[in-house]
């Protein structure tokens, strides 16, 4: 029996256990263990591994067949087994991961099945390069960059409104085409980059902590607080950002619900644009937790539209366009069964999901992108920001 | 078209047909065979039998099908090593191949075919690759030098290889060095006393240099390496922590907690006065808070390393209490982990917000977590003294909420409040009581009966509530029933005139319908105590307890440091050092005292000679194999017994070179005439001078303590080895270890103290007059109840009665009497340790047959209830048990002392399983 023919047994003792860890260990071999939608992949080790090297390896082979396959599930493993193989041999030598980048794989590991003949099908010299990320060689007519700013806002709100938890988790994203080997800087309106060049506070932003895609030299940033870097080609994430200033949480829901046991549920929420009236929030879908036995829903709102979904036990109100400064309304009735049910059930949070475009909570700013390749063609850089709800929950009471 | 057709065929007759296509003409047809055939082994399908026809397809210049078929050889050459053979032209033909792709995949696929024969043809193509011109070739050729030494590390010694390896590290090109650092590193790992990442100054900035420039899995590997280093000084330790700290903005959360595993380690170098200290404290934050937006498993290997850093520099973190507050969407086993550094992190100023943190969470459905968040009060009220109050009335607000589990809980949780701030919250004993019907939880009901015992005079019907536990008294758990009986006889204490009647039915309940030696024990001490001498009872009884102390969870603090030099890795998941020899498991912690008598003495006086295995530098929190414990001395098949002492295992490394700044420690133990001694071995392996030597041991389960200091005589140069023989008593301070027989040492030089930890074999405590008188020993065995037995088979032993007897005898166990029954030879054995336990054994040895059984009853010592035999054990314990009974009464201490005293009464076959 191979070692790993325990793992699910052993999972579905633990599950029923309810002592289920990404972690779980048979004999003297451990299983480090991830799920993406119908499957498991599992690393296994009898050694001291670093386990924090096997999740990120496993997060990343996920990526890059799903990269390479669209979806990953039991259907696309099994349809491409062969190229399964053959990327597991690239992504992993001996429990080392090697060559993780789709983009560079695609160029020698290909879905048709290659003909060796002489000249083809070689490593490409980028595998192994200190540049691994981009080939040589690329060429575009018209050299462009896209920069999307997308900031994500975290929130916990505890049952009596007051704010455990606000965050910003900013990412800047690229698209890039551009030809031959671009050097890349890009400018931003940084606090610390402010400070060391005598620009004062002024419209700075402190950021807390930054993390950067591989291709951003780390000790320059380190030293002067540059962001310098070869891109990838294509789409890719440069950097994400955290800060936890306080602002003020830009929508705001007020709730009161109120169960009367054996008979109904009655459900009032207000909900409060806090950022500027010129700003407008899109696609706001505002999840109100119900018991999971109620019934014979029946709405009111003030704007948008309101919908049961049972299956997650929540009524979500709907709002395509949320201008800023504006509250709305809603309520909800529903019916409880005379017979009350045995199980407690938790108090799930309200979460809300929003987008509202041109417009960073942080306020941080692409001031400049700099582009210099020796060919010395002209690029045009474009910006984008938009800010959205990350885990964005208020509790209830 | 896709592959998922080749998993169709399920046909009677594949194999054949599969043959048959293998070895058709057209390429196309080829192909397609091989997919099928690899598709039947992928699902669990034997296809060995196609061996040679799929070998045949070796020799393509299709990619594609190369790689398949190499697939194929890895998984079956082994169970065909001769059929393999066939393969290693087409391996070397490929190793010259023009293109670089094909070279790497055949030593790459070679190294992966773990049969002797064809790592003999391995050697020469590998060494070409390791210098090939392509870097390609090069990078896959350093992994295939690990997978060689996996598999003959001679051969790849032999073979000069490592000394290829490691000039790798100054390679051109960024990833041949960190596949070079991956292999060495793993090599290093199975020889941890071999010098061969040779870090110094010059490798270390080669590697810092090659950290920038590689990928992120060779910034993994580069920095985990580089953690290995011991800086020589604080400025060189500072020069690299300031190379490192870029990698905390790696996107890559593998790479940042390596660069946090270096940072954390050097940081000890860095004399907190720097400035630079404080800047790198402040840093450490903001990348570990950011861990905590990972993927949920990632999350959670980031939240164990967190627990440690909290405990390392608490300073770290103490201001980012919030982002471990439980959101309601994460897994349960990352709630589980916040709670537990909420509360590391709880303090004065942050309490008012944790507490209304843990009181929502204690309304939360998830039961395990939900008591773990009741727990998580009571322990601020313990840690944070101003809060106190305000986790009692919390604990009283969620006893209102008649939630089962949640009233139990807190219930347990405000006895602890009681014993830390006495007299201080007693009003809420009233609200407690309300609650007793609804206890059904061992460890709830004698909470609550600790809480009525304690303050019997406040509560007017303390014997009431007493007396209603009575009528169960035998259905109770023993946790319950001691702490009735100690709840009883202080109320008797506090109110004599009316429970003199309760007290005498407690007593009679616990020393004549028990079979519980526990309850009977502490029966008859208060019986004794209340009849002969009333106010000692009261002041022994009653006396004042000492206050418990906060943080009981705390990782001993070199523990703590191993574990800091392992962040990232299992072992920080686990929260225990991995072991270098044998992997890490958690399931065999409780081996230790259990298998002494059990499967070791089984395997020795089996037939062969049993060699014990180096217990060296193998933490024993993770249960290493005890090879020298009992086992060793019952090994009956030597030929001789040694006269004058028992069995000598051969010296052991107990301490590596690599661990302690070149101090070699290598050791054994010997009893000789009554003398226990620590035989040493030390050797200097560093560059200096070494003097001032200095040892000392912790705290262990039979007072093991050096008799004499260490004396070495002359400093010890480098490169040179000294012999010491210590003495050692068995008065030194009692704490029962885990497993029993293990012993944490600390040595002291010039240089530096190490602390190592060992396992000594039992029989070094058997003591000469360990022979019991024949009267006793009757009686003491028809005392014994049935369920203390353990037994075990001993097979292959050939030896008669004789033979047996007296070579138990030359280790100090004992014949007391032999007879024959039925034609077995029945020896009855008897041992003592030196803090004056007994142990009994009966062994039956049927001639003939070459197995003897031993039963062995847990030892017996029942001082009370045979006081007539004189017997310096007996004074020694009950000195003991005196002298500490004020402490050991108490429900907070029972747990602990009983651990110190009374587990060592019954050592190991107690626990044997029959």
């Amino acid at each position: 029996m191979s070692k790993i023919e325990h793992f699910m047994p052993l999972l579905v003792q633990r599950e029923e256990e309810g002592a289920l860890a990404p972690l779980l260990s048979h004999g003297e071999v451990h299983f480090l263990w991830i799920k993406h939608s119908n499957l498991y992949l599992v690393a296994t080790t009898s050694k001291n591994a670093n386990a924090s090297l096997v999740y990120s390896f496993l997060y990343k082979t996920i990526e890059v067949f799903c990269e390479y396959f669209k979806e990953l599930e039991e259907e696309s493993i099994r349809d491409n087994f062969v190229i399964v193989y053959e990327l597991l041999d690239e992504l992993m030598d001996f429990g080392f991961p090697q060559t993780t980048d789709s983009k560079i794989l695609q160029e020698y590991i290909t879905q048709q099945s290659n003909k060796l003949e002489t000249g083809k099908s070689r490593v490409p010299p980028t595998v192994t390069n200190a540049v691994s990320w981009r080939s040589e060689g690329i060429k575009y007519k018209k050299n462009e960059v896209f920069i999307d700013v997308i900031e994500s806002v975290n929130l916990l709100v505890n049952a009596n409104g007051s704010v455990l938890l606000s965050e910003i988790v900013g990412t800047i994203k690229l698209k890039v085409f551009l030809s031959g080997m671009p050097e890349l800087r890009l400018g931003l309106n940084d606090r610390v980059l402010f400070e060391l060049t005598g620009r004062g506070k002024n419209k700075s932003v402190e950021l807390e902590d930054v993390k950067f895609h591989q291709c951003v030299r780390l000790s320059r940033f380190d030293n002067d607080r540059t962001i310098s870097f070869i891109p990838p080609d294509g789409d890719f994430e440069l950097m994400s950002y955290r800060l936890s200033t306080q602002v003020k949480p830009l929508i705001w829901i007020e709730s009161v619900i109120e169960k009367f046991s054996h008979s109904r549920v009655e459900i009032m929420v207000k909900a409060k644009g806090q950022f500027k009236k010129q700003s407008v929030a899109n696609s706001v879908e505002i999840a109100v937790p119900v018991p999971s036995d109620a019934d014979s829903p029946r709405f009111k709102t003030s704007v948008g539209s309101a919908k049961y979904v049972p299956e997650r036990n929540v009524v979500i109100w709907s709002i395509k366009s949320f201008p800023g400064g504006k509250e709305y309304l809603m309520r909800a009735h529903f019916g409880l069964p005379s017979v009350e049910k045995e199980e407690v059930e938790g108090r799930p949070p309200i979460g809300v999901k929003f987008e509202i475009p041109y417009f960073t909570v942080s306020g941080i700013q692409v001031r400049y992108m700099k582009i210099i390749e020796k060919s010395g063609y002209q690029a045009l850089p474009w910006v984008r920001y938009i800010t959205q709800s990350g885990d964005y929950q208020l509790r209830t009471s | 078209m896709t592959d998922s057709k080749y998993f169709t065929t399920t046909k009677k007759g594949e194999i054949f047909e599969l043959k048959a296509e293998l070895n058709s003409d057209k390429k196309e047809k080829k192909k397609e065979a091989v997919k099928k055939v690899i598709a039947s082994m992928t699902v669990g399908k034997d296809v060995s039998a196609l061996f040679p026809d799929v070998v045949n397809c070796m020799q393509t210049d299709n990619l594609e099908l190369k790689k398949l078929v190499y697939l194929y050889l890895m998984n079956y050459a082994k169970s065909q090593p001769d059929m393999a053979i066939m393969a290693v032209n087409t391996f070397v033909k490929d190793c010259e191949d023009p293109n670089p792709l094909i070279r790497a995949l055949a030593v790459r696929t070679m190294g992966c075919i773990r049969v002797d024969k064809i790592t003999e043809y391995l050697c020469e193509p590998l060494r070409k690759c390791l210098k090939d011109e392509d870097p390609y070739v090069r990078k896959t050729a350093a992994v295939c030098v690990a997978k060689l030494h996996d598999i003959n590390a001679q051969l790849v010694e032999d073979q000069g290889f490592l000394d290829t390896l490691k000039d790798l590290i100054s390679d051109s090109n960024p990833m041949v060095v960190a596949n070079a650092v991956a292999a060495l590193s793993e090599i290093a790992e199975s020889h941890p006393s071999s010098n061969l990442l040779d870090l110094n100054p010059q490798s270390i900035n080669k590697l810092l240099t090659a950290l920038n420039e590689c990928t992120e899995w060779g910034q993994i590997f580069i920095l985990d390496c580089l953690a290995n280093y011991t800086p020589k000084d604080d400025r060189e330790a500072q020069s690299i922590c300031e190379r490192v700290t870029p990698r905390l903005s790696h996107a890559n959360s593998a790479v940042v907690l390596s660069a946090v595993k270096v940072l954390m380690k050097f940081m000890e170098m860095l004399s907190k006065d720097l400035d630079y200290y404080g800047t790198l404290l402040k840093k450490l934050a903001p990348p570990l808070v950011t861990l905590l937006s990972a993927e949920p498993e990632l999350q959670y290997v980031a939240l164990r390393n967190i627990n440690l850093i909290v405990q390392k520099r608490p300073e770290i973190l103490k201001h980012e209490m919030k982002v471990f507050f439980v959101k309601y969407n994460d897994p349960i086993y990352v709630k589980l982990e916040k709670l537990d550094i909420m509360i590391r992190l709880a303090s004065q100023a942050n309490i008012a917000q944790v507490l209304a943190e843990l009181k929502e969470y204690a309304t939360e459905v998830d039961v395990d977590f939900v008591r773990k968040a009741v727990r998580a009060i009571g322990r601020c009220a313990i840690k944070v003294e101003q809060s106190a109050e305000r986790c009692v009335s919390t604990l009283l607000d969620l006893i209102q909420t008649k939630v089962n589990y949640v009233v139990q809980e807190a219930i347990v949780v405000i006895k602890d409040i009681f014993r830390k701030y006495p007299n201080k919250y007693e009003s809420v004993i009233a609200t407690l009581c309300e609650n007793l019907d609804s206890l059904d939880e061992p460890e709830a009901r004698a909470a609550m009966i600790w809480i009525v015992g304690e303050y019997a005079e406040r509560i007017d019907n303390a014997d009431e509530l007493l007396e209603s536990f009575l009528e169960g008294f035998h259905d109770e758990s023993t946790q319950v029933q001691l702490q009735l009986l100690t709840g009883i006889v202080k109320l008797f204490l506090k109110k004599p005139t009316e429970t003199q009647e309760l007290v005498q039915q407690v007593l009679s309940l616990a020393t004549q319908d028990s079979d519980n030696p526990d309850l009977r024990d502490r029966g008859y001490i208060y019986w004794r105590l209340l009849s002969t001498d009333p106010v000692a009872a009261k002041e022994v009884v009653l006396a004042e307890k000492p206050l418990i102390s906060e943080e009981t969870d705390l990782i001993e603090p070199t523990l703590l440091d191993e574990l800091i030099c392992y962040i990232g890795t299992l072992a920080s998941v686990y929260h225990k050092p991995p072991m270098s020899g044998p992997p890490l498991t958690t399931s065999s912690v409780q081996m230790g005292a259990v298998d002494l008598l059990g499967g070791g003495l089984d395997s020795l006086i089996g037939g062969t000679n049993f060699v014990a295995p180096p217990t060296a530098a193998v933490p024993a929190s993770l249960g290493a194999p005890i090879g020298s414990g009992l086992s060793d001395l019952f090994d009956l098949t030597s030929g001789v017994g040694t006269l004058s002492g028992s069995y000598v295992a051969p010296k052991a490394v107990w301490l590596p070179a690599m661990k302690a700044k070149g101090l070699e420690i290598s050791g054994t133990f010997t009893r000789q005439v009554g003398s226990i001694s620590m035989d040493l071995q030390l050797t200097n392996k560093a560059l200096q001078v070494m003097t001032d030597f200095a040892i000392q041991f912790n705290r262990n389960s039979f007072g093991l303590a050096p008799a004499a200091p260490l004396q070495v005589h002359a400093p010890l140069s480098p490169n040179q080895t000294v012999e010491i023989s210590l003495p050692l008593s068995t008065v030194g301070s009692v704490m029962k270890m885990e497993p029993l027989n293990n012993l944490q040492v600390a040595v002291k030089n010039n240089i530096d103290v190490f602390y190592f930890s060992t396992l000594y074999p039992l029989h070094i405590l058997f003591v000469e007059d360990g022979k019991m008188d024949r009267q006793m020993f009757l009686a003491t065995w028809k005392d014994i109840p049935n369920e203390n037995e353990a037994q075990f088979q001993i097979r292959d032993c050939p030896l008669n009665a004789e033979a047996v007897s007296s070579k138990l005898q030359s280790s100090n166990i004992f014949t007391v009497a032999k007879r024959n029954v039925e034609g077995q030879d029945m020896l009855y054995q008897s041992l003592k340790l030196t803090n004056g336990i007994w142990v009994l054994a009966e062994l039956r040895i049927q001639p003939g047959n070459p197995s003897c059984t031993v039963r062995a009853p847990a030892p017996t010592l029942r001082p009370w209830s045979l006081p007539f035999v004189p017997c310096q054990g007996v004074v020694l314990v009950e000195d003991a048990v005196q002298a500490s009974l004020q402490a050991w009464l108490e429900p907070e201490s029972v747990r602990s002392l009983k651990r110190t005293f009374l587990e060592s009464f019954h050592i190991h076959p107690v626990r044997l399983p029959r």
